[in-house]
């Protein structure tokens, strides 16, 4: 590998903190199917079926280890909820974009952040969301999420993102 | 100023070489002469002087070639001020002990004559040591065309001394970077290979990667996010018009010109899979010349059109291998610790350069096409890129320092010769990453 740190007991944290905010998320969904029986709902609360539902709720994103494209436990766990919800809202079409870290060379990484986006894909379509409302696009490493040149900003930019459309 | 890519002829090109030998004198001073390829070669020192005839023009020039000859790392330029006849006659056999006197290896004169259609420059390299002069040019051209004509006259120069062809009329594709990181504005843009004449080929409104050169220099392949699937594009560099290169379902990227410029070999992916391929540019008829599970990228042809280097993470690890460039006969060249990326293979044909991975560090080095005698030239937080002048002796690169508190560490292009000796910053008017060298314009 690169001699890069992989930096796993912070991976580990991180997971754990992601369980959390899935727990949290519930916790929401459940609170919001409640307002959405009272007539003024909270000012905080997203719509069900929303992109924002999505995003806060479900998660529009998964991370992947330095210069992998296999899904990690965390991430199968984000994507089956996402399966799960792009089931429900059948009216959005899905752009996946993979992304990768600034620690590669360019033309590579276009290459990895596009075997990333298929991974995601793949992992969707075997869950039940028609191929046909799927598309792929690689941004390589042209568009960080985080800007910063650290183990944990690195992280965070080697992803898969679900945009709705 | 015209379009830098117009073309133009020059009306008349006469040569005027004098004796060129140093024979039967032996002084105990610098010689006119350098080998670059040893590694404890001094500087050889010049001195330049304002061209004769021209108030702007003829200074300017002399300007250009200053900067040329002190930028490649192999000239000393003895500064304006200490040299001695401001309005040297160019047709005047100069005083070579005096030049000798102020340290002078070699006398640069020259003059800017008005004629009909333009202007006539000629120049003269005086050798001072042995006292005669050593070569000499005399163009005529558009007035519009004085940048030029120094380049021909510094490459003209270069070759004397070093007896490599120079690199200097040359120009440099490179891609722009403006605005925050997480939405930087990359463009293509085209300047000269000191900086002039800086213009882009790309609006921004799409990102725009990984330009490369045609042979004539006419036409660049890139690959850019305008519509749909990011896709390699053809674009004249004189009409701007564009097209696409292959209507592939999937993302096409990394593109690069064969030596003779009718095909460009490239990556299409599949279902998340890269391999490369090999399109004609003319009828578009396309054949697939890899085809492992891997992803196989960042082709390169070899000078004579025979081989491909290109890079491949089928064996686990980002490497390089060599396959014929009808495809086959795949063959791992790289066995050193890290990854390797972006090979290039030197228009000589003797080196290929690259990217390396190693340790937490980024390098560029160079190797034969075997593999053997791999040598770093540069390293940092990230090096990324190489790419090689005309006479494969000199690398540009891009070199991009740590991001810091939400900030973008500045990304700008670095010139290296071959001895990784003499690095220095190129300049461009916005930050620049991923360079492509020309090859020499024609003339």
């Amino acid at each position: 590998m690169s001699g890069r740190t992989n930096g796993t007991p912070k991976d580990i944290k991180m997971f754990k903190f992601k369980m959390l905010t899935a727990v949290a998320a519930m916790f929401m969904l459940s609170a919001c199917a409640d307002q959405a029986a009272v007539p003024a709902g909270g000012a905080t609360a997203v719509a069900p079926g929303s992109i924002a539902d999505f995003r806060q709720n479900v998660g529009d994103r998964v991370f992947f280890d330095t210069d992998q494209s296999s899904l990690r436990p965390d991430a199968r766990t984000t994507l089956t909820r996402q399966a799960e919800w792009l089931k429900r809202y059948g009216n959005y079409q899905i752009t996946v974009e993979g992304h990768a870290d600034e620690r590669g060379t360019r033309e590579y990484n276009l290459a990895l952040g596009d075997r990333r986006a298929t991974a995601v894909r793949q992992f969707l379509v075997a869950q039940g969301v028609p191929a046909a409302r799927l598309k792929t696009i690689s941004y390589g490493k042209e568009r960080p999420e985080v800007v910063g040149s650290d183990d944990g900003s690195w992280s965070r930019n080697r992803r898969g993102v679900s945009a709705l459309q | 100023m015209p379009r830098p890519t117009s073309r133009f002829r020059f009306l008349v090109a006469a040569c005027a070489v004098a004796a060129t030998s140093v024979f039967g004198i032996a002084p105990a001073r610098a010689q006119l002469t350098i080998d670059m390829t040893r590694p404890n070669f001094e500087p050889v020192p010049i001195a330049i002087a304002d061209f004769a005839g021209s108030d702007r023009v003829g200074a300017e020039i002399a300007q250009i070639i200053r900067n040329n000859l002190q930028n490649s790392g192999l000239f000393r330029v003895i500064p304006p001020a200490a040299v001695i006849e401001k309005n040297v006659n160019a047709n005047a056999v100069p005083r070579h002990a005096d030049w000798r006197g102020i340290g002078a290896s070699g006398l640069v004169v020259g003059q800017v004559t008005a004629t009909p259609g333009g202007i006539k420059v000629d120049f003269r390299l005086w050798d001072v040591v042995v006292g005669q002069q050593a070569t000499g040019l005399s163009l005529n051209t558009q007035s519009a065309q004085w940048r030029r004509v120094a380049h021909i006259f510094s490459d003209a120069i270069y070759k004397r001394v070093t007896g490599e062809e120079g690199y200097f009329d040359t120009r440099v594709a490179y891609v722009s970077e403006t605005g925050p990181l997480n939405r930087r504005v990359k463009r293509i843009a085209l300047m000269d290979q000191d900086g002039a004449n800086n213009r882009y080929l790309t609006d921004g409104a799409g990102l725009a990667l990984t330009p490369r050169f045609s042979p004539t220099l006419q036409e660049i392949v890139y690959m850019g996010y305008a519509e749909g699937p990011p896709r390699v594009y053809l674009q004249n560099v004189e009409s701007n018009r564009r097209e696409l290169l292959g209507n592939f379902p999937g993302m096409s990227f990394a593109p690069r010109f064969s030596p003779d410029g009718t095909k460009v070999a490239m990556s299409l992916s599949q279902d998340g899979n890269s391999s490369l391929y090999e399109m004609n540019v003319r009828g578009r008829s396309q054949r697939r010349l890899t085809n492992s599970p891997g992803i196989d990228t960042s082709p390169s042809y070899s000078a004579d059109g025979t081989q491909i280097v290109f890079n491949s993470d089928r064996g686990g690890t980002q490497q390089l291998y060599v396959m014929g460039s009808g495809g086959g006969g795949e063959k791992r060249i790289s066995f050193g610790d890290g990854r390797y990326a972006t090979p290039v293979w030197s228009p000589r044909g003797d080196f290929i350069a690259f990217t390396k991975i190693a340790g937490g560090q980024f390098g560029i080095g160079v190797m034969r096409p075997d593999g053997s005698g791999e040598r770093m030239l540069a390293s940092g937080f990230l090096v990324e890129g190489p790419t090689w002048a005309p006479n494969g002796r000199v690398l540009m690169f891009f070199r991009q320092q740590p991001n810091a508190a939400g900030r973008a560490g500045a990304v700008s292009l670095h010139a290296i010769d071959i001895t990784g000796r003499f690095e220095r910053q190129v300049p461009t008017p916005t930050d620049a990453s991923d360079p492509a060298w020309s090859p020499l314009i024609p003339q």
